[in-house]
């Protein structure tokens, strides 16, 4: 009973917010949503028994993209307030863009209510996932994990490089 | 009724849908960058859900640490991109950036 209360009340959480970074009118307000969206999907993690996912959702997301995106709209704010298209080319835009993702939706929710996924029952006992993870990072992932790693020196290397100013 | 895959399956796909509406309809580049960023997490549900359901299978906890590296190296980049576009252009306005230079 209590875990279902908590499943409906993170799924809640970022279903709302998400519809807050979506229509919000100001880019602040939007900003603000996705740090609710993040939180509540750390819990979503946190039920599906994947502690150590949940703890670097949060670490990276809000504690580094969120805090990005926040520089960014500051650092590019001198357009406020509305946002979304007026006027005719606007408009067209808008309900094909809205159309567009209520086919998507109504294609992906008939597949995911339709399909008989095959789930086993058998379930490991873990009381944390840290190790598992660990293990699988340095012996069958061991090249995509430091594939990732040169990707992010030479991400953030050329982040720097091009956001100096000349 | 207990909770069982469908059901987060249904969460990730709304977000997917929100996430695609608001990389379609947003003019603003950073709002974009926020569509995109939800279409990821949906993305990572689906992987932490289905791992789950499978009998704690470790390996989809791994692909969502892979994808949330490389959201992390996409956002540094895009933001650096877009604060150069904002140096020439003085606006992040996606419909008008149509030049790579002046």
């Amino acid at each position: 009973m209590l875990f279902e209360f908590v499943f409906y009340m993170f799924a809640v959480i970022v279903i709302v917010s998400a519809m807050g970074v979506v229509f919000s009118k100001k880019m602040m307000y939007s900003a603000f949503s996705l740090l609710f969206t993040f939180f509540g999907m750390a819990g979503l993690y946190v039920l599906l028994s994947a502690d150590f996912v949940a703890i670097t959702q949060i670490m990276v997301y809000v504690g580094g993209i969120l805090v990005l995106i926040v520089f960014g709209v500051m650092l590019t704010s001198k357009i406020t307030g509305v946002d979304i298209k007026t006027g005719t080319i606007g408009k067209i835009q808008l309900t094909v863009g809205a159309i567009t993702s209520v086919i998507v939706a109504i294609i992906l929710l008939i597949t995911y209510l339709n399909v008989d996924w095959v789930t086993s029952q058998f379930q490991i006992e873990v009381s944390t996932t840290t190790h598992y993870i660990g293990f699988g990072l340095f012996t069958e992932y061991l090249l995509p994990f430091f594939v990732a790693a040169v990707l992010l020196l030479i991400a953030f290397i050329g982040a720097a490089k091009i956001a100096r100013r000349k | 009724m207990e909770i069982g895959l469908t059901h987060y399956l249904v969460v990730s796909a709304l977000l997917f849908t929100l996430g695609v509406f608001g990389v379609v309809s947003r003019k603003n580049s950073i709002l974009v960058l926020m569509g995109l960023e939800l279409i990821l997490n949906s993305a990572n549900l689906n992987f932490i859900a289905f791992s789950k359901f499978k009998g704690l299978n470790i390996e989809g906890h791994i692909a969502t640490l892979f994808v949330i590296v490389l959201a992390a190296a996409e956002v540094a980049v895009a933001l650096a991109i877009i604060l150069n576009i904002y140096q020439n252009y003085h606006h992040i306005d996606v419909d008008e950036i149509n030049n790579l230079k002046e």
